[in-house]
């Protein structure tokens, strides 16, 4: 059974499409992040979900009660606010204790919950304080409190972690889960920023122009992204200009540009003779120093990002853009000289080719 | 390549201290000479008797029931009139801050309107409104209410009608400034915490809201107790308020001491609320920024346990009756009886003055409906020689009023936005004390200071009266522009060759030029609308439009009044479209 469910729902305002039509599952303790970038339809698809805006076709089901018209207070949903949207004028266990207060729950046994709440958050001694005593990543924890204490069936957060800093933000990221895994809720998160979802979900649901772009594992998304758009949001990716030559059981045979041939992995059948794009990360490229039969290209530039070293390289068979190829950075490597030649290997299951005609 | 020189470092500039001291100093100067020194003035003539030291304007004041009952009635329609007006405006005030920006500016438009329509030309749009032959008087006949014209006027309500009438706006706008920032996400997140409307608001919004509420209240009343307009005109002989008896005192007996004891008293009473204000709410509320309370820790005390209560019912039965009601689908816009109800009361807000109009062409006099058209009450203002000068000297003074506040209160406001200083929150204090201190008092102190040297009935002395007035405006205008403006361009101009005066004509000014205008005009409408001070200090060929207008009404009412005040509507009207527009095109 699922405990979340859209079917068909959608949003315009005015003529702009801020949801077309969407199908979406999300089970019981899962963690779905809606990924994609601004104006991608992911917030307005939360919003939705919390009852914050008014759909204007299709339903939605949770527990499989149908809430489409539900207002946010009939719906068993907890939200976490991008900006925390803790109330000012309350103390942080008041904060706490406000849907448990709606709820009607007898204050002894608020007292031993919001306590409860607070160790799990680990802040248990800020009961009397007010928000705007507290750090961000505090009043960070507080939201997330108070939007879980009453085990709601379906936890919302419209990124969250947004205006934290880096450092901050992998603490909160990994306390989430935790929390996650604590009270064992369903989870519908928010956010723009493909590492945080890639660390964070069961499932992405990826979005593009206010409908879903694919949805499936952080693996699936990675590995096999199943057209341009999805291939070049998550993560660097180079894309190969070819035809299809061959291809059957998920394998096949690409013809590139300057007629060599390399071997591929097909994510879903597709017609011999199709212009497709073969995706290739850049850390799945190897660069051999000989130079011989098969992909040859010549450096152009390269320099150090970090924990890896990047190599922009020019290849006859892939036309003007550089293909860009990373290796592990290590002082015992040593620097290049742009204008020298490699030779290009890879295994075919980290070459994928997607349909080149497809919209983005 | 030319290089090109840097600008020469002329002359050694002015330390910061010195150059502070310079920009604050003409306020100062001002205030100091022609508000502070005035009032004391004041405080010592209610002193004395007969040259020396007495007690006895005061024994007069308290031992005389009728000027306690002067004062009772005052504190009585104060009272009465903040109620109405905080009740009435609160939604309006919180429709204002719900709605889209685009909106938002057509209601506050109608607000600011009614907020710049001068008092006196709303009373007599009351008047000929509440009048034997008056609109309401038609209507209800017409409804078959009653059959004869009845007494609505030259009463306790006529004159709390007119007084909520007049400051409703600015309970509106004092409420706003709260209202606006409050984070729109709480009622939200109530809202998905299980918070049904009406407890959402009762408990989230309207305790957010509560220093609005505080501090609008506090202006309304402060403003409503230093009225002589609305019951000199609307009231009854029962209804004298206590700035009448100030007038009384000073134009028809001269009487100076007990003037200025009873201006005193009135000063006294305002402090007291201030102050009980200060213990109950605090008055840094005012600025309209922080609404959380400050943090102490530990349990809560029983008044706000009892308050919460209260709010916890209120909630649950706000909540109860929305449940009576079927619910609305579309839950995105405002809701539908809050719409209704602000329309309505905008429109009551407006037709008084709008009624007006077509009475000042009508040839059947001010009785309505209006029948005919003529332009002869217009022909004959035009052809006064006494409303036409009184026209100029509105004019000149106000013009010279606005470049003066401007050239004073700039470089004030720059001060305070800009400069690193200790006791800025003194000098803003300071700044504000013109708006705290009622007109009447200053008034009275100036006419003291003026008969002394030789000011009365002069343009200079209006020009000064008003400045004084309209300074605090102008600084917090430019306070608001100076704020939202990027202090890097200045650095980046700097940076680039441009000497901090350069900075300021070529940057600085060009940018902020819009909000310089608004303070102009606010400027220029508050000594354009100034009545209290031109009633001591100007009148028979001397006199301002506002002064003109007073003298006149209390005579007789005439439909030429009504033409005049349809001209200062209508000017004032494309005033605030004026600056709407200037506001718009610098966004």
């Amino acid at each position: 059974m699922s405990t979340l469910e859209t079917q068909g729902l959608g949003k315009v305002y005015g003529d702009f499409v801020a949801l077309a039509p969407t199908d979406l599952k999300v089970e019981k303790g899962e963690f779905l992040t809606l990924l994609g970038p601004s104006g991608s339809g992911k917030t307005t698809l939360l919003s939705l979900i919390a009852g914050l805006a008014e759909a204007d076709s299709g339903r939605i089901l949770m527990n499989d009660r149908d809430v489409t018209h539900a207002a946010p207070y009939q719906r068993d949903i907890g939200m976490m606010f991008q900006n925390y949207a803790l109330f000012p004028h309350m103390t942080i266990a008041e904060n706490i204790a406000f849907p448990l207060k709606m709820r009607g729950t007898p204050a002894a046994e608020i007292k031993r919950l919001v306590q409860e709440a607070l160790d799990m958050v680990r802040l248990p001694h800020i009961a009397d304080r007010f928000p705007k005593e507290l750090s961000g990543g505090q009043q960070q924890r507080v939201a997330l409190a108070r939007c879980t204490i009453y085990r709601p069936s379906v936890i919302l957060m419209d990124e969250p972690l947004g205006a934290l800093d880096k450092k901050l933000r992998d603490q909160m990221q990994f306390e989430i889960l935790r929390i996650h895994k604590e009270i064992g809720g369903t989870i519908v998160y928010v956010t723009h920023d493909q590492e945080e979802a890639m660390t964070m979900s069961d499932r992405i649901c990826l979005m593009n122009g206010g409908r879903i772009a694919q949805l499936g594992s952080p693996a699936d998304l990675y590995f096999r992204p199943q057209s341009l758009f999805v291939a070049d949001f998550l993560g660097e990716a180079n894309l190969l200009e070819g035809r299809l030559v061959s291809g059957a059981d998920g394998e096949g045979v690409v013809r590139l540009g300057d007629a060599s041939e390399i071997r591929v992995t097909l994510p879903r059948p597709l017609d011999h003779g199709a212009a497709v794009k073969v995706m290739l990360r850049p850390q799945n490229i190897r660069l051999e120093d000989t130079p011989g039969e098969g992909l040859n290209a010549r450096l152009r530039s390269w320099s150090v990002t970090g924990a890896s070293t990047k190599f922009f390289l020019d290849a006859p068979a892939l036309g003007s853009e550089p293909l860009i190829a990373t290796r592990a950075t290590a002082m015992s490597h040593d620097a290049p000289e742009p204008g020298r030649d490699y030779r290009l290997s890879f295994d075919p299951r980290d070459a994928v080719a997607i349909p080149a005609d497809e919209a983005a | 390549m030319t290089a090109i020189p840097a600008p020469a470092a002329t002359r050694r500039p002015m330390s910061r201290r010195s150059r502070q001291l310079l920009m604050a100093a003409p306020m100062v100067l001002l205030l100091v000479t022609f508000l502070i020194y005035p009032s004391a003035q004041l405080f010592l003539l209610s002193f004395q008797k007969g040259g020396g030291f007495s007690l006895e304007n005061y024994q007069r004041l308290l031992g005389t029931p009728v000027y306690l009952t002067v004062m009772m009635l005052t504190l009585k329609i104060s009272v009465v009139t903040t109620i109405f007006a905080v009740i009435a405006g609160y939604p309006v005030a919180y429709l204002i801050s719900i709605l889209p920006k685009a909106k938002k500016g057509r209601i506050l438009f109608w607000i600011l309107l009614s907020f710049w329509t001068s008092f006196l030309v709303r009373a007599f749009a009351w008047i000929i409104l509440l009048g034997r032959n008056g609109v309401v008087n038609k209507l209800l006949q017409t409804l078959g209410i009653s059959d004869a014209p009845i007494a609505l006027m030259y009463n306790f309500s006529a004159v709390v009608i007119g007084m909520v009438h007049a400051l409703l706006p600015l309970a509106v706008l004092t409420m706003l400034s709260v209202m606006e920032n409050i984070d729109r996400n709480l009622t939200r997140a109530a809202s998905t915490l299980g918070a049904k409307p009406g407890m959402a608001f009762w408990k989230i919004y309207f305790p957010l809201s509560f220093p609005g509420v505080t501090s609008g209240a506090l202006m309304v009343f402060v403003t409503a107790i230093g009225f002589f307009i609305f019951p000199a005109l609307l009231g009854g002989r029962r209804e004298t308020m206590i700035t009448q008896i100030i007038i009384e005192q000073i134009i028809q007996t001269m009487n100076w001491g007990f003037a200025s004891a009873v201006a005193v008293l009135l000063l006294v009473v305002v402090l007291l609320v201030f102050v009980l204000y200060d213990r109950a709410v605090g008055l840094s509320t005012m600025t309209g920024e922080s609404s959380a309370r400050k943090g102490r820790p530990g349990r809560k005390g029983i008044f706000s346990r009892i308050g919460d209560a209260i709010l916890t019912g209120l909630g649950h039965a706000s909540d109860a009756i929305i449940g009576l009601f079927p619910r609305r689908r579309a839950r995105e816009g405002a809701p539908r009886p809050l719409v209704g109800f602000v329309t309505v009361l905008l429109a009551v807000m407006t037709l008084p003055v709008l009624l007006m109009i077509p009475l000042s062409f009508a040839e059947s006099g001010l009785n309505w409906p209006p029948q005919g058209f003529t332009l002869k009450w217009y022909q004959q203002i035009f052809n006064s020689p006494i409303w036409m000068s009184a026209l100029t000297r509105s004019l000149v003074v106000g013009f010279s009023t606005a470049v003066l506040a401007l050239l004073i209160g700039t470089p004030v406001a720059f001060l305070m936005v800009r400069g690193r200083m200790r006791g800025k929150t003194a000098l803003l204090a300071f700044t504000l004390m013109p708006v705290v201190m009622p007109n009447m008092i200053l008034s009275v102190g100036l006419f003291y200071l003026y008969a002394k040297i030789g000011l009365v009935g002069t343009n200079l002395g209006l020009i000064i009266g008003h400045t004084v007035i309209a300074v605090p405006y102008v600084v917090l205008t430019v306070m608001s522009v100076l704020r939202n403006y990027d202090t890097r361009l200045d650095l980046a101009a700097q940076s680039l060759g441009a000497t901090p005066i350069r900075t300021l004509r070529l940057v600085t000014l060009p940018i902020i030029g819009a909000g310089m205008i608004s303070a102009f005009l606010f400027a220029f409408t508050i000594s354009f609308d100034e009545l209290t001070i031109a009633l001591f200090t100007s009148g028979g060929m001397s006199a301002t439009l506002p002064k003109q207008l007073w003298d006149e009404v209390s005579l007789s009412i005439s439909p030429l009044l009504a033409a005049v005040s349809t001209c200062l509507f209508l000017f004032v009207t494309v005033l605030i479209v004026a600056v709407g527009l200037l506001n718009r095109r610098q966004k």
